[in-house]
């Protein structure tokens, strides 16, 4: 087929086509309609976002580069990519009942959901640094407008705002960096950056640092997590659900291309940085998650520490160590999105509850929510047989053959402190005396857990659809 | 006829939790079919284990019973088969369960379901980590325990449950991730982690050091080998009278039974270089915790502790390295998982009619309590280590093999001999003796016919165990023969090429 634009192949962005002009299209509907379409916005949404899957997985195989280098579509992108969509498409299914309240009809929400997944999708398919820098923003300022969404409230505004302010900043360090690697090597494309990094300079390796300081922001790894706790209690819950997954998967997928395509051959130089960020994620987020009361800040932290494991397999920069990536996003985001149905459902006379404490006696009022949430929090602690384990197993796995011990030790130690957390919440759940009988969960948050507890639950039985996708992933890479 | 029999008796108890999950009806109706649908299922799975044993060779030293599928990745597949050492811990198991399940018939009346369902996974999970021929999968059910006995112990355990139960799971996990690495690095060095296939490979003497320690710890915490034996008075005094006895009788035994697996065969020379190490915190374990035993007030914190002690005995068997001291650590933790298993039900049951566990809340039982009186002191004997009891037996063979390595380790683990028949018989003394003065006590009832039924069976094991050994010793002497004489040889070559040097 000769679908070609100015002599660029045109045939692997049809995916990302189809949904910039899927939003468009409801953005008219919308602007038309008004708020009273707000159900329908949402819905044509999710299902825009299965076709788009449906269009990645039909698109062509193999490796295929347009735009001059700038798009690359292989297998670790229509990986990466099915997972950012699901992330999403659910994101979207939990968030139709906090669209219902009158207050807060707004069709724009599930717009800007598409258009930053548009962004996530350029970004994990980004060649060079200008895609990168494309995708990144597109992403982000949906991002930021997504988490004041709930404009009524302060906090919520508050947390629109400080995420802006924030995440400029670490955009303008991206910048700064890429420029600067632009400026010694000559060229903005990975490849062409990997073959004027074989000679390695200083100015290249300061770049590098600036490059990463930026991502790091990205996927809220220490030191540049400061925004994620405030930002996540902010937001509106399905957001925080959307803040969790998708973006996490994006910004992970391109901080592991970065490294591994365009800095190849000088590995020890960001290999240092990647296992200090790691075992400093892993570090903060178990231990400062041990104070919290608000499940959501809890989950911040969370999210923060599973970073710090995911970068663990990055740190062994190999293709064990890519696919352990893989592994663990895709399994972190299912248990991620399968907790935060839970946290959606957890109502009281129509309240929403975001205390740790507001979990007391689940399992006596309500067993089976009780039941599928405690087996994802042991998940998220990484206790076998569940969907966690395996995900740490991978990455650790790839750090002991790359000869990373200290980081294996400390992060497992460090998973030993996570697991009391998770335990505590178990704890309050199964052992405390009820504190009071919670909403019915609703049928769209119940299809969602039954997916993701199952899936987490049965993972261990067939793992090896998910296993052997990630490594042919990772290969691509390679 | 061919069906995987070993993955029946592993996950029938798990599907037997299924059905009691589906199971519904009103709160009465749905507890007792959960108690029923919970003692058939572990009663199908014992009949199914004997026949494990029926069709067992016992003259072939290797697993039988195997069963292979493609699982994980490559070299990490589904993997299980029995031998003649994991053999009877898996039947100790299944035999076991029935008993935790009577035992809870009348005590436990609240979350029945969810009771009933924590122990069939648990058992499904036990199972497993006797029967996993593939170290991850080993490493999968040992840790995958965790979560039914954290639930168990902080569900319906005592007053401190929160605190036992946090203790008991962070420091099992603590202990174990270690193990998890040392896993990973030995697949990096073999391409795999089918445990056949490493137990013929040679670990390169650094690695067998390092992988050795991982191990030690996971295994050393599981046993619980003193200094870090702290979680278990705790656990065990918190946890349900079935949780005491399953933590007893079985949990403990997979950190006995791991080194027999793991360490000794595949590590020979660092188990070599360790066993002072081992002998050490054996000898310690077995003086020290004995001493601190006469010291206690309750009566299953006493018990706890001499389960620590006669954990003692095993391990030091184990690391003698030779015929009698393996086949001891063997038939001594078969013979403990029965007498300690009867030992906290015997508590259980006073416990059920007085709700106290204070030993001095006690004196005078055999007034009003023969039978259980005859009943608790035959386990006091086992527990002392009697001859005619299978205590004795496990006892005797573990201090032969130690002698025949290292005499003042024997000599000063003979020493805790001595000592647990002081703390044992001051118990049963205190206890069950005496004249009647405590007015509450006017009142209580011997056994009943439930809980005669649960008590005599095991009774009788213990004194035709302690008579007639042959059938345990037996079972598994041609797989110990076999690690033994492999163990042997990879120590003597090197000895060897020292001397050549």
């Amino acid at each position: 087929m000769n679908f070609t634009a100015a002599g660029y192949l045109l045939l692997p962005v049809v995916p990302e086509m189809l949904l910039s002009v899927c939003a468009m299209i409801l953005l008219m509907i919308g602007a038309y309609n008004g708020q009273r379409v707000t159900n329908v916005v949402t819905g044509l949404a999710i299902f825009f976002l299965v076709c788009t899957a449906a269009a990645i997985v039909v698109s062509p195989t193999g490796k295929v580069v347009t735009f001059g280098g700038s798009f690359v579509l292989d297998d670790f992108a229509r990986f990466l990519k099915l997972l950012t969509l699901l992330g999403s498409a659910v994101t979207l299914i939990l968030s139709i009942e906090f669209l219902q309240d009158n207050s807060r009809r707004m069709f724009e929400f599930a717009i800007l959901v598409l258009l930053s997944t548009v962004g996530m999708m350029i970004l994990i398919s980004a060649g060079d640094l200008i895609a990168l820098y494309l995708g990144l923003e597109l992403m982000s300022l949906a991002l930021y407008v997504v988490a004041a969404s709930h404009r009524d409230n302060a906090k919520s505004t508050e947390a629109g705002l400080k995420y802006f302010v924030l995440g400029a900043l670490s955009s303008g360090m991206l910048l700064y960096g890429a420029s600067l690697i632009y400026g010694f090597t000559g060229t903005v494309t990975f490849t062409g950056i990997a073959a004027a990094a074989k000679a390695g300079n200083v100015g290249l390796t300061i770049g590098l640092v600036f490059l990463l300081a930026g991502l790091c922001f990205k996927v809220s790894a220490v030191p540049f997590h400061m925004w994620t706790p405030d930002v996540y209690e902010g937001a509106p819950t399905p957001v925080t659900a959307f803040f969790a997954s998708a973006p996490k998967v994006a910004a992970l997928a391109v901080f592991t291309r970065v490294t591994l395509t365009a800095f190849p051959d000088i590995t020890q130089a960001w290999q240092q940085i990647v296992v200090f960020v790691s075992i400093a994620s892993m570090a903060l987020g178990s231990f400062a998650a041990i104070g919290q009361t608000n499940i959501k800040r809890l989950m911040a932290y969370s999210s923060i520490g599973h970073m710090g494991f995911a970068l663990v397999g990055l740190a062994a920069g190999t293709p064990q160590g890519a696919q352990g990536v893989l592994v663990y996003i895709t399994i972190y985001v299912m248990m991620t999105l399968g907790t935060f149905s839970i946290i959606l459902a957890m109502k009281r006379d129509g309240q929403a509850l975001e205390k740790i404490s507001d979990f007391a006696g689940l399992a006596r009022t309500n067993p089976l929510l009780a039941f599928f949430m405690a087996m994802l929090l042991f998940s998220l602690a990484g206790v076998p047989p569940l969907a966690g384990f395996f995900a740490k197993f991978y990455v650790f796995m790839a750090a002991i053959n790359a000869g990373l011990f200290t980081l294996a030790v400390l992060g497992v130690l460090a998973s030993v402190v996570g697991a009391y957390y998770y335990l505590t919440i178990v704890k309050v759940m199964y052992f405390d005396e009820p504190a009071g009988v919670v909403q019915p969960m609703r049928a769209e948050l119940r299809t969602v857990l039954a997916v993701a507890g199952l899936f987490n639950i049965l993972f261990a039985a067939y793992p090896a659809p998910l296993v052997s996708a990630a490594s042919a992933a990772a290969k691509s890479l390679f | 006829m061919t069906w995987p029999i070993l993955s029946v008796v592993t996950f029938l108890p798990l599907a037997g939790a299924l059905l009691i999950w589906l199971s519904r009806g009103d709160d009465w109706a749905a507890q007792g079919n959960a108690r029923w649908i919970a003692l058939w299922t572990t009663l199908v799975t014992f009949g199914i284990s004997v026949l494990l044993v029926l069709r067992f060779d016992a003259s072939n030293p290797d697993f039988q019973f195997v069963e292979k599928a493609s699982w994980l990745a490559q070299g990490i597949s589904y993997h299980m088969g029995v031998d003649g050492i994991s053999l009877p811990f898996v039947i100790l198991t299944t035999a076991l369960m029935p008993f935790c399940i009577v035992a809870s018939w009348k005590s436990i009346t609240v979350r029945v379901r969810e009771y009933m369902m924590a122990f069939l996974i648990l058992e499904t999970l036990m199972i497993g980590t006797f029967s996993a021929l593939d170290l991850v999968l080993f490493y999968l059910f040992f840790e995958g325990g965790l979560i039914p006995m954290f639930l168990i112990i902080g569900v319906w355990g005592g007053p401190r449950r929160v605190y036992a139960s946090f203790k008991f799971f962070l420091y099992t996990l603590l202990g174990s991730v270690l193990m998890l690495l040392a896993i990973m690095a030995l697949y990096w060095n073999a391409g795999t982690t089918d445990i056949p296939t490493l137990m013929r490979t040679a670990v390169p003497r650094g690695m067998q050091t390092w992988a050795w320690l991982a191990f030690f710890a996971s295994f050393a915490v599981k046993m619980p080998m003193w200094p870090v034996h702290t979680w278990l008075p705790d656990a065990h005094v918190e946890a349900p009278t079935a949780g005491s006895v399953i933590l007893a009788a079985i949990l403990l035994k997979m950190g006995g039974y791991g080194f027999l697996r793991f360490s000794l065969p595949m590590f020979p020379l660092a188990s070599s270089d360790f066993a002072p190490l081992v002998f050490t915190l054996s000898v310690i374990a077995i003086v020290y915790t004995s001493l601190v035993a006469l010291m206690q007030e309750d009566v299953k914190k006493l018990i706890a502790y001499s389960s620590v002690a006669h954990m003692g005995f095993v391990t030091m068997g184990i690391f003698a390295g030779n015929t009698q001291g393996i086949a001891g650590g063997v038939f001594q933790m078969v013979s403990h998982g029965i007498v300690s298993g009867a030992l906290f039900l015997c508590v259980g049951i006073v416990y059920d009619r007085m709700h106290t566990r204070e030993i001095k809340a006690y004196g005078g039982l055999v007034n009003r309590m023969p039978l259980y009186a005859l009943v608790f002191m035959v386990f006091t004997m086992a527990n002392v280590g009697l001859p005619g009891t299978s205590g004795f037996v496990g006892e005797f063979l573990t201090l032969l093999g130690a002698f025949k390595v290292n005499i003042p380790t024997a000599t000063l683990a003979t020493l805790g001999v001595i000592l647990s028949a002081g703390y044992a018989l001051w118990l049963y003394r205190k206890v069950v003796f005496g004249a009647l003065e405590k007015p509450n006590l006017a009142g209580i009832k011997d056994l009943t016919l439930r809980e005669g039924v649960v008590l005599f069976p095991l009774v009788l094991l213990t004194i035709f165990f302690g008579v007639y050994p042959k059938p345990v010793l037996d079972m598994s002497a041609a797989s110990i023969q076999q690690l033994v004489s492999n163990y042997q040889a990879a120590i003597s070559v090197v000895k060897a090429a020292a001397v050549v040097q």
